[in-house]
């Protein structure tokens, strides 16, 4: 073999980024299915919350149904918090993330990919069992619907900016505590547009407003989010 | 006061060259030899430049400093292996080279361009094996072994795959998951891609770490072969390992005592 074959760069497929991503997504997907538990944890840790609100208040349909979007989407936060410090952290650990960043495409495609395999595995679930919670709170099916539709769009936002905090408080010692104050903060539009739109559906008003708002934010932190988060990361990794 | 790091700079050591077509040229007609030589020669004759350079290399951990003024040149075919005692930088350095730790100063030149500006194309010409192996519990060898591929954009087939894992001694390991594989053979997990990767330059920290005698010896004439083609290798080992047929050369990286940043 002579010396300049081997140094020539390998023939490899094209770096297309629908490739890398749907490699990513679904290998995080399959991960996360293989540990069944985690999924499980984030959906029994919102139902509890949703539920202790009912039992705590007491039986009231008009204080409940008054409560009930921010109760729902407050557990919906907290909830997709509990998950996010799984991210990056077991990757960082077995030192895949090492090889990510050494890939020759951008780390950011490689982050929303497992951004967007978060929302499959968290924010979808959630996004389904909302109305079923709702319920507890006498809600009418147009809130309903519009609990189900805030909480699918504007779990992805909350993704990507659980993505940012992740990835800077990526191996601080008490880092699940950090990541509470860095995010939760920058949680509170979604929160404000979540809880309005089903407010507006339970008052005979068209969440529509509010549902746009939601679905600006979330393709904002779509684009951004993973490129800011790419780079605490690559701080991490040195 | 700054203490300066003396690390011992470009080419020391051993150095045992042997060429790898001395056998067929020997046998081949004279235009065939002359062919073969411009061909040999050509990374050296025509660029000019080392494939891989680093010059004046300063690395700061915390408030520590590591090393000063480290560099070397390493052609094609060639071996540069990092000594040194614990905590003196071996691993900063492979990292830097990486380009996953920026030096403090100094720059890296792959076939004479910073790698800061190559960025992808310079990380798709290497494989860097760390203290850590890469590999998902969750998932089988087979599982790994593809999926790392796939990503690095050249799949394997099941049978390749199967083939590169019982190469590296992993025959009928292939489906059990990785948790429950030995560190040694979950380092033949991540030896298996370094394999199949095929790629010019590698970077391995430690890599006899874990590995039993068998395995050493096997890994010692891949990265014989991988030289042997042209390839280049940075190694850092405290094990005595003879690479076969290689050319070796050798950077020490000395303490830098209580030298702070």
């Amino acid at each position: 073999m002579c010396v300049s074959c081997a140094l020539r760069p390998p023939d490899r497929e094209g770096h297309s980024v629908l490739r890398i991503l749907s490699f990513v997504v679904l290998r995080d997907v399959r991960l996360a299915l293989r540990r069944p538990a985690d999924i499980a944890s984030v959906l029994f840790f919102f139902v509890i919350v949703a539920s202790l609100f009912p039992l705590g208040v007491g039986p009231e349909p008009d204080l409940l149904r008054r409560l009930a979007p921010g109760v729902l989407w407050v557990g919906a936060l907290l909830a997709t918090m509990l998950s996010l410090p799984r991210l990056f952290a077991e990757d960082f650990r077995d030192g895949t993330l090492e090889q990510f960043a050494l890939a020759a495409h951008p780390l950011g495609l490689v982050v929303l990919g497992k951004v967007i395999a978060h929302w499959l595995c968290s924010g979808l679930p959630l996004a389904c069992a909302a109305p079923l919670l709702g319920v507890q709170f006498d809600l009418s099916s147009p809130a309903l619907l519009a609990l189900f539709a805030s909480v699918l769009l504007g779990a992805p936002a909350l993704s990507g900016i659980g993505a940012i905090g992740a990835a800077l408080t990526l191996g601080v010692r008490g880092s699940s505590v950090l990541l509470s104050l860095l995010v939760l903060p920058l949680y509170i539009p979604v929160l404000i547009f979540g809880a309005g739109a089903v407010e507006a559906a339970a008052s005979g008003f068209s969440p529509g407003a509010h549902l746009a708002l939601l679905a600006a934010m979330t393709v904002a932190g779509l684009a951004f989010a993973p490129w800011v988060a790419a780079l605490s990361l690559k701080l991490a990794l040195e | 006061m700054r203490h300066h790091c003396k690390a011992q700079s470009p080419a020391a050591g051993r150095e045992s060259v042997e060429s790898a077509s001395a056998d067929i040229s020997r046998a081949a007609p004279p235009f065939a030899e002359v062919l073969l030589l411009l061909l040999h020669l050509r990374p050296f004759v025509f660029r000019g430049s080392p494939m891989l350079a680093a010059d004046n290399l300063e690395c700061v951990r915390g408030e520590q400093s590591l090393f000063q003024k480290v560099g070397f040149r390493l052609d094609a075919g060639e071996l540069l292996l990092l000594r040194g005692a614990n905590g003196v930088g071996k691993t900063s350095l492979l990292r830097m080279l990486c380009g996953l730790l920026p030096p403090r100063a100094g720059t890296i030149r792959w076939q004479g361009e910073d790698i800061r500006h190559l960025a992808g194309e310079y990380r798709a010409m290497l494989c860097y094996l760390g203290h850590l192996n890469a590999i998902k519990e969750e998932f089988t060898p087979l599982e790994n072994l593809m999926q790392d591929t796939a990503f690095a954009g050249a799949p394997l087939s099941p049978a390749q795959a199967l083939a590169a894992l019982a190469e590296a001694g992993l025959a009928g390991r292939q489906d059990l998951p990785a948790h429950s594989l030995s560190q040694g053979q979950k380092r033949r997990v991540a030896l298996a891609r370094l394999i199949v990767d095929q790629r010019p330059l590698w970077l391995l920290d430690e890599p006899f770490v874990a590995l039993d005698a068998e395995a050493v010896l096997w890994l010692a004439g891949k990265i014989g072969q991988h030289l042997e083609a042209g390839g280049l290798v940075v190694l850092t080992t405290h094990q005595i390992v003879e690479i076969p047929r290689a050319h070796v050369r050798e950077l020490r990286l000395a303490p830098s005592g209580s030298g702070r940043a």
